[in-house]
């Protein structure tokens, strides 16, 4: 039977597994948005913009490894999904983009709504396809998600003309499909894996650095199991927390820029540095010139571009993370050498001595309420069980140095872009993937107004989530910055006539808390978390002058941290 | 270093673009780029000249190969290979100057492909150097236009592009 496009695009959605969309109506989309109302395997979430929508299918996919989702119409559609996209991108998350575009006959001619998708994203997708030919839509569905989901996994956008989605064909879904310009490796060099592992063994004062290479590729199991295995000192990226269990002995907190003072000197001092599925950013490496002097470097990268970029290594492994560490440990096993314990005993001494400093400490003593208090709180209250969803600013910070994450795809964060705006959506994708879960959105008064209007999709459907605004007053990273950098001319990063966030979570139909004292904190979030069929917006009006602690200073190296 | 990377990709819409755009959006430079379709009409063989130090030229490559298009490619300069750019070149030709032109174009082994009372077009085929090399035994007064293909280039015996 022949079906149209639209329907062939419904079906092949259901045919890959999906079970949920993220998206926006338009006149391009129509009659995809007809073929949806006839079925009802595949949820579709209405967001209130499609940035929204982007980071909804985002926060999806991050917490559950699935790739997310999104459709929206052509023109501005298209256009406003394009900071969701580049934030996707940036962090490398899985995620299939349908935009719809005007009918064949009409592209190039500056049509009603007609943008040049292909050319907009082309810089910040992994691939696009323009779908010409109703015979070509389920084959170029099925490589957007054998694309967006295999090798380092990235957003996929599939431009489809309306006339595509009216025209008729014979459905058939491939089972697989293979492009022969497209072949991502799997399993690391043999050699090369033997050569890292003689030098962990060797390592007088080693150092094991992941990031979200190991999130993605589902390999925090091994890499515990490594790490346990050496005793070697763990530090994470932003992106890569969770990967190691926070609250364990072994884990020296998050490294760079905001990171925590042990982990950036361990880094410095490291003569052995095993780098997993991270890319030297530069928030991590600080001064590239000063990085990591007297230590030899692995690197375990799935993207050949991601290794030697910045830091030229001595041992590159390109593979997947989780097969790669499988291998390490079994020549581990193997082997009748095991790790120096007099030289790991010296050096787990100094990382002590270095920890000992407490770089996270804060004035407990303060009238007003300390950003950090919330959410050492918020980890007491919720057990350190919660998914955390955060904007981008000095509470993303916070959030990173005070909830110890021990399980992975839990810390869900804009790291590369940095995008302000990101996390109440990602919540929301977060809480349909989980619906029983407590997902927690920590944010600030500055970012949250920037997708604000996605609490009404919360309302829409029962997303009981609880935001956690650090309201500060201030563009809190901007003022940071301005204040250490510009001697304080604090230009355009005061935050005036803020709306009352208790009143508008109730007008969205929400329930609003606004919590001024040190000593209601811990009790107003015991509070929230037990309204659990509720979204609550926690107003937390804290310290204006705190700033993030320790940090590198730009053109610092990562032994030459400011501590307070 | 100057390096000429040939790559083989899809023949798609769109192909040259992608490589285009990530060359100026992380500030690589060009300096030819040529494309054109191969004997197997679903693969287009682009060749493109650049210059930067070994990590950059490192990065190039696997950017390239990165680009889900790119089936396949090779940097040129890693091997012996042979370089070669057309060149076409209308001069004013009147009077004595006729026979001087004519000559010049003989040592560099051109061909007159188009002729008018008052000018000659010359095509030449070579390295980039030769192509400089007669323009400069030209006097520039009498250069009217020139087009040339960008370099093009091939593997020295059995080292080949293919699939
Ligand atoms: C305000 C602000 C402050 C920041 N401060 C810091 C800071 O102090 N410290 C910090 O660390 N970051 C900080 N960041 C984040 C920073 O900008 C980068 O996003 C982050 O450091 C990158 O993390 P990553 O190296 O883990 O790379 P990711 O972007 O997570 O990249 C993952 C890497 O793993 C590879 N990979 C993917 N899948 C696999 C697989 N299956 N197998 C093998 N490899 C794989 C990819 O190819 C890639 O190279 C900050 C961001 C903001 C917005
Ligand atoms: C879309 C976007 N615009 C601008 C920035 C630059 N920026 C980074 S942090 C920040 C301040 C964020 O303020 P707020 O959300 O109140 O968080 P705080 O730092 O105060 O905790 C700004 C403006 C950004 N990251 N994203
Ligand atoms: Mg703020």
């Amino acid at each position: 039977m022949e079906l149209t496009g639209a329907e062939i695009f419904v079906r092949s959605l259901q045919d890959e597994g999906v079970e949920i969309i993220f998206g926006y109506p338009g006149g391009a989309v129509l009659h995809i948005y007809d073929a949806l109302y006839r079925q009802d395997k595949i949820q579709h979430i209405l967001t209130r913009h499609e940035q929204g929508a982007t980071h909804a299918a985002d926060g999806y996919a991050r917490a559950t490894g699935k790739p997310g989702v999104v459709i929206v119409t052509s023109g501005p559609g298209a256009t406003n999904a394009v900071t969701g996209i580049a934030t996707a991108y940036m962090d490398s998350i899985p995620m299939v983009v349908f935009t719809g575009q005007v009918p064949t006959h009409l592209i190039g001619n500056d049509a009603f709504q007609e943008a040049d998708n292909i050319g907009i994203t082309r810089p910040c997708v992994k691939h696009n396809f323009l779908v010409k030919d109703v015979r070509d839509l389920a084959e170029t569905i099925k490589k957007a998600f054998y694309v967006a989901t295999t090798g380092r996994p990235g957003p996929v956008v599939v431009d489809i003309p309306k006339d595509v989605t009216a025209e008729k064909t014979e459905y058939h879904y491939p089972d697989k499909v293979s492009m022969r310009s497209y072949n991502p490796v799997h399993v690391g060099h043999a050699g090369q894996i033997k050569r890292a592992v003689r030098l962990m063994l060797d390592a007088k004062r080693p150092m094991i650095y992941t990031g979200g290479g190991v999130i993605l590729g589902n390999a925090a199991g091994s890499l515990t199991e490594l790490a346990r295995l050496l005793g070697h000192p763990v530090t994470n990226t932003l992106m890569g927390l969770g990967a190691y269990p926070a609250t364990d002995r072994q884990f020296v907190g998050m490294l760079g820029m905001h990171g925590t003072y042990e982990a950036n000197m361990a880094m410095h001092h490291c003569d052995v540095l095993i780098a997993i599925g991270a890319r030297f950013d530069d928030r991590v490496t600080g001064n590239i010139e000063k990085f990591c002097p007297n230590a030899k470097i692995v690197h375990v990268d799935i993207d050949p571009s991601s290794i030697s970029k910045n830091v030229k290594v001595d041992v590159p492994i390109v593979g997947c993370v989780d097969n790669v560490l499988k291998a390490m440990i079994k020549l581990i096993k193997g082997s009748k050498q095991r790790p120096d314990e007099a030289a790991l005993r010296d050096w787990w001494q100094q990382i002590e001595d270095w920890r000992s400093k407490d770089c996270l400490k804060y004035d407990h003593d303060s009238e007003l309420i300390k950003p950090q208090h919330v959410l050492e709180s918020l980890y007491k209250v919720t057990g350190g069980d919660a998914f955390v969803t955060s904007d981008v600013g000095q509470h993303q910070m916070w959030a990173a140095q005070f909830y110890k994450f021990d399980k992975p795809r839990r810390w869900i964060n804009s790291g590369g872009l940095g995008t302000m705006g990101f996390g109440l959506p990602a919540a929301m994708g977060v809480q349909l993937a989980y619906r029983d879960e407590t997902v927690v959105c920590v944010t600030g008064e500055g970012s949250i107004q920037m997708c604000i209007q996605e609490l009404s999709t919360c309302k829409q459907y029962a997303l009981p989530l609880k935001i956690v605004n650090l309201n500060n007053g201030y563009l809190g990273m901007v003022r940071q910055w301005q204040e250490f950098f510009y001697q304080g001319r604090y230009a355009m990063s005061y935050m005036e006539s803020l709306p009352d966030f208790v009143k508008l979570a109730e007008s969205y139909g929400h329930a609003g808390m606004k919590i001024d004292k040190p000593a209601d904190v811990e009790s107003a979030l015991a509070e929230a978390m037990a309204m659990k069929d509720r979204l609550v917006f926690m107003d937390f009006i804290t310290d204006p002058a705190e700033n993030v602690y320790p940090m590198i200073p730009a053109g610092g190296g990562q032994n030459e941290m400011i501590l307070i | 270093m100057r390096h000429i990377i040939s790559i083989l990709m899809e023949n798609e819409a769109g192909a040259l673009s992608r490589v285009a755009g990530l060359f100026s959006a992380r500030g690589y430079n060009i300096e030819s780029l040529t494309v054109a379709p191969t004997e197997d009409p679903s693969l287009s063989r682009m060749t493109l000249v650049t210059r930067g130090t070994d990590e950059i030229i490192e990065q190039i490559t696997k950017q390239l190969n990165k680009l889900v298009d790119v089936v396949k490619l090779m940097d040129m300069t890693d091997g012996p290979h042979i370089e070669r750019e057309m060149m076409l070149t209308k001069v004013r030709a009147e009077g004595d100057g006729r026979e001087e032109l004519k000559r010049v174009s003989d040592i560099f082994r051109g061909r007159i492909i188009d002729v008018t009372d008052k000018s000659y077009t010359i095509e030449l085929t070579g390295t980039g150097d030769k192509l400089d090399a007669f323009l400069q035994a030209l006097d520039r007064a009498l250069i009217i236009e020139v087009v040339r293909s960008g370099v093009s280039g091939i593997a020295r015996g059995e080292r080949a592009l293919k699939l």
